[in-house]
């Protein structure tokens, strides 16, 4: 292949994934994520896009495929490995997985302290964060005593708080206002702007427009559309704004 | 707070300053297994009850035969009562100038009249005196095995000095005894084997539960980066302080019960009783169950959090 070495965070080379023996969910993705852009996954739910994030995350392998990470083989790397691949990547769950027992304070430390981080040096940011997202006076709450739109909080201000390379968000902005939304996607940008690359899985087609410079992966039944033409390889930016999906087998 | 819960707090200050002082912790203590820190109190008190019972046998039975295996009862069997003296004390004299023999005793009159009491009872008189003559006991210990070849010697020393002698090796009159009490040593081991299965079993399930409790909050630290080991650990310190906790407060238990149980032999003053006495290696040999316990719950925790990791990629 004769893409520019070294310049992706993340290559996709005809991938596929299957669940057990079923049909498969992702199908033939080719693509490439680029340092510093803002990305958009689309796709009507049950489309593939928890899947495709899930692959993103280092949570699943392939069935087929390529994926190179950070300029790692991510297939054939070996697993104790993964480890340090996973802490340049935030991830916001669809489903939040907050430790349950633990206080919002201490859901938002995990990564720093996954990462080995001095108890004394973690205080402040993460108390900046959590009151960056509203919640200064929640932070000695558990997971429970949470709305659910403060749970989404407290999953991004985890998913930011170590400033990782890549942030992958999987319906960030389901659960709150849409003023709050539009708010959660300005850290987003804030965070794009610092370098890191940003994908965001969502069906609300209003946020796309929010953030002008964002390129949009639209899933259809677990292929993939790359409507502002962002995703082959080499980058055309500026070609024409809608495309044909890649074609398929 | 229960007491274990008091003591788990002390523990998991002690366990964090033996592992890696002031190391922060990734998730912080949460009390894993509930019921479990009491079901291996119960198990480390069974064993440890069993272990000692099963010692205290041992020592009995062990004190006995070397007691046994190195005596030899020499009888003057003689009717009158001047000659009968006479040989005794050449006999006395005779053995004690033989080599392999360590103590030579000639029974007192007072306790011979106790031993017979049963049989003659005590309005007789004193045997000394009593009509019926009663042969003088002479208690001898060897340094080796009273064999039949070491039994014939010293009968062939004494024929001289001593012609009424009779020379027997104590081993045998006892023998029903000790072969009951090894047999019940031998049940007390099955006993502590099956126990110690059980506490085994006790601690792999809390070790199970625990993971099953907590696989969400494993599943999160694994994908936002922690290692194997990193999670091992936090899983194996908790499972270690549970275990610790109900091993302590076990093993309290059962020292309870021993000293109590002692005394009460104690009181029937049977000489038994007083060898079978529990020695300081005994007391560590049972203090390594508590021990062995929090080891194999440690254990278990490491291995079972470690397989379920595996699995994930
Ligand atoms: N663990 C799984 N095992 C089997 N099938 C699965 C699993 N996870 C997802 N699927 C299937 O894969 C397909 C894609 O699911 P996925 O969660 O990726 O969709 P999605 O685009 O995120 O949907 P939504 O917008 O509702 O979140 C669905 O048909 C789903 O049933
Ligand atoms: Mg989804």
């Amino acid at each position: 292949m004769s893409q520019p070495a070294g310049d992706e965070i993340v290559q996709f080379d005809n991938v596929g994934l299957r669940y057990g023996t079923d049909r498969e969910v992702l199908r033939n993705l080719s693509f490439t994520l680029f340092p510093g852009s803002f990305y958009f996954l689309t796709g009507a739910s049950g489309a593939g896009k928890t899947s495709l994030l899930r692959l993103l995350y280092l949570a699943q392998r392939p069935s087929r495929g390529a994926i190179r990470m950070f300029g790692a083989d991510a297939i054939t790397l070996p697993r104790e490995r993964l480890p340090m691949l996973r802490r340049r990547i935030g991830v916001v769950f669809q489903d939040f997985r907050l430790v349950s027992h633990l206080s919002a304070f201490d859901n938002v430390a995990l990564p720093l302290r996954v990462a080995g981080a001095n108890e004394r040096d973690l205080r402040k940011p993460v108390t900046d964060m959590l009151e960056w997202v509203g919640l200064a006076d929640r932070m000695d709450a558990r997971p429970a005593t949470l709305s659910g739109g403060e749970q989404q909080r407290v999953a991004i201000a985890r998913a930011v708080i170590a400033r990782p390379q890549m942030l992958v968000a999987d319906e960030p902005s389901g659960n709150v206002d849409p003023e709050m939304a539009v708010k959660l996607l300005r850290l987003f940008e804030a965070l794009n702007g610092l370098g890191t690359t940003v994908v965001v899985a969502t069906h609300d087609v209003h946020l796309l427009q929010k953030v002008p410079d964002s390129l949009i992966m639209r899933l259809n039944k677990g292929q993939l559309g790359d409507p502002t033409g962002a995703l082959k390889f080499p980058p055309a930016r500026d070609a024409s704004p809608v495309r044909p999906a890649r074609p398929s087998a | 707070m229960s007491p274990i819960e008091l003591l788990e707090t002390r523990i998991t200050g002690v366990v964090r300053a033996v592992t890696g002082a002031g190391e922060q912790e990734l998730v912080p203590q949460s009390r894993l297994s509930g019921p479990m820190p009491w079901v291996i109190a119960i198990m480390v008190t069974m064993t440890v009850i069993a272990m000692a019972a099963g010692l205290a046998l041992r020592n009995t039975v062990v004190s006995a035969q070397a007691g046994l295996e190195g005596g030899i009862t020499v009888q003057i069997v003689e009717p009158r009562a001047g000659e009968r003296q006479a040989q005794s004390k050449a006999a006395l004299e005779r053995l004690r100038a033989l080599p392999g023999v360590t103590g030579a005793r000639l029974v007192p009159q007072d306790e011979l009249d106790r031993l017979i009491e049963p049989w003659l009872g005590s309005d007789g008189g004193s045997a000394s005196t009593m009509a019926i003559p009663v042969p003088a006991l002479i208690d001898v210990q060897l340094a080796e095995q009273a064999s039949e070849a070491r039994v014939g010697q010293i009968r062939a020393a004494l024929a001289k000095v001593a012609p009424a002698a009779r020379v027997d090796a104590q081993s045998g009159w006892l023998e029903p005894v000790y072969d009951a009490i090894a047999s019940l040593q031998w049940l007390a081991i099955a006993l502590v084997l099956l126990l110690a299965l059980a506490l085994a079993a006790a601690v792999l399930m809390a070790a199970r539960s625990a993971l099953g409790t907590n696989r969400e909050t494993i599943e999160i630290v694994h994908l936002l980066g922690g290692t194997d080991a990193q999670i091992a650990k936090v899983f194996q310190r908790s499972m270690g302080v549970d275990a610790i906790g109900g091993g302590v407060v076990g093993f309290a238990l059962a020292v309870v019960v021993i000293l109590f149980l002692g005394r009460h032999f104690a009181g029937l003053g049977a000489g038994m009783v007083e060898s079978g006495a529990l020695g300081w290696n005994d007391w560590l040999l049972l203090a390594m169950v508590p021990v062995a316990a929090a080891l194999l719950a440690m254990l278990t925790a490491r291995l079972t959090v470690m397989h379920a990791l595996r699995k994930m990629l």
